[in-house]
């Protein structure tokens, strides 16, 4: 820093405290009663959905809705609801849409297996190919005669 | 392999295909489908709207007020643009159609829907103010407005996203009105 002007300093000064600025403009003040339970908070507002704005997350919304549902969850954790109940909460209310984690049921279990099966099943059909020709081969090595004559044709025609 | 089950991956394939096709067509993105269909109507109890600026505190709503016959419950706010358009549609369902419609003024000043309704006309026998948002968070309301189609019994049989116009009276609303009112007569 030693070859840079004072007003050059200042405005990098100025220039990292407006990065502050932003880092700050999210975050609610909320007051909790343990740092367990502000963990609890953070982790499910990052997975929990705006309803609102689809593609982000609770933590990363700027809309009413999310702010009013931070606030709900805030108050949720310092009630002292367990995540699962928490999450209930909402889903009774918005759907399942509102987990960025969605809950395991059969639907989706299936969704997840799916992929999996079918290639098993691709695996499977393969499988019973090669099993067949490898079957189909070995039926004309049995006659000796037609080896003969097929191996003198080979012999003509491949030369 | 037999003739036939050579079909088999083009047929997989075609059914694949239409059930993904279809999936274009399928219900907007932007609109998330209601976890309350089929549950009764959330308990609340929220002061009603009066006319005048009364010094008497506001009777309270609760749940019952939806209770009793079919109703609309239509939930908006003065802030809302898209509320102030469908409010001509909102008034010739009350006025014409005989639709009892409860409104939920979410998140919004007393002052000024007082002011708005008295504009615009009231097409709601009893509104109901949400200043904190609770009853909304209590329906999954995201955004107004959002009307819901109530039966008699306070079960909540149907939610709709984004503004009331005819189109959706029509194609949406009417059907399913019929279908509770036949269905409570048989």
């Amino acid at each position: 820093m030693n070859k840079t002007t004072r007003p050059a300093q200042l405005l990098v000064i100025l220039m990292l405290m407006m990065t502050c600025a932003f880092a700050h403009a999210g975050i609610d003040a909320f007051d909790f009663k343990t740092p367990a339970d502000e963990a609890r908070y953070r982790n499910l507002i990052d997975e929990l959905r705006c309803p609102k704005c689809l593609n982000t997350n609770l933590s990363g919304s700027d809309s009413p809705i999310a702010a009013d549902l931070r606030k709900e969850v805030h108050r949720l954790v310092t009630d002292g609801q367990s995540d699962d109940e928490i999450r209930t909460y909402l889903v009774d209310r918005y759907g399942d849409f509102i987990l960025y984690r969605p809950r395991l049921s059969l639907w989706s279990g299936a969704l997840y297996a799916a992929p999996a099966v079918l290639v098993l099943v691709g695996f499977g059909v393969i499988g019973a190919m090669v099993r067949r020709t490898r079957r189909n081969a070995t039926v004309g090595a049995a006659d000796p005669a037609a080896q003969a004559r097929l191996d003198q044709l080979l012999k003509q025609h491949v030369e | 392999m037999s003739r036939a089950s050579l079909f088999i991956p083009l047929t997989v394939f075609v059914l694949l295909a239409v059930v993904l096709y279809a999936g274009f067509g399928l219900n907007d993105a932007h609109v998330l489908p209601s976890a309350l269909l089929n549950k009764p109507f959330p308990k609340f109890s929220l002061p009603r709207l009066d006319a005048s600026t009364s010094p008497l505190p506001a009777q309270q709503v609760s749940e019952a007020a939806v209770k009793g016959s079919v109703h609309l419950v239509n939930v908006w706010g003065t802030w809302c643009p898209t509320c102030a358009a469908e409010h001509p549609t909102l008034m010739r369902l009350a006025q014409e159609e005989g639709m009892a419609i409860i409104g939920v003024d979410y998140k919004d000043d007393a002052e000024a829907a007082r002011a708005w309704l008295q504009q615009r006309g009231n097409p709601y026998t009893i509104t109901v103010v949400d200043a904190e948002g609770t009853l909304g968070l209590d329906l999954g309301v995201y955004g107004a407005p959002e009307t819901f189609l109530v039966d008699a019994a306070g079960v909540i049989r149907f939610k709709w996203v984004g503004d009331m116009n005819e189109r959706v009276w029509r194609e949406q609303f009417k059907p399913r009105l019929a279908a509770i009112r036949s269905a409570s007569r048989s």
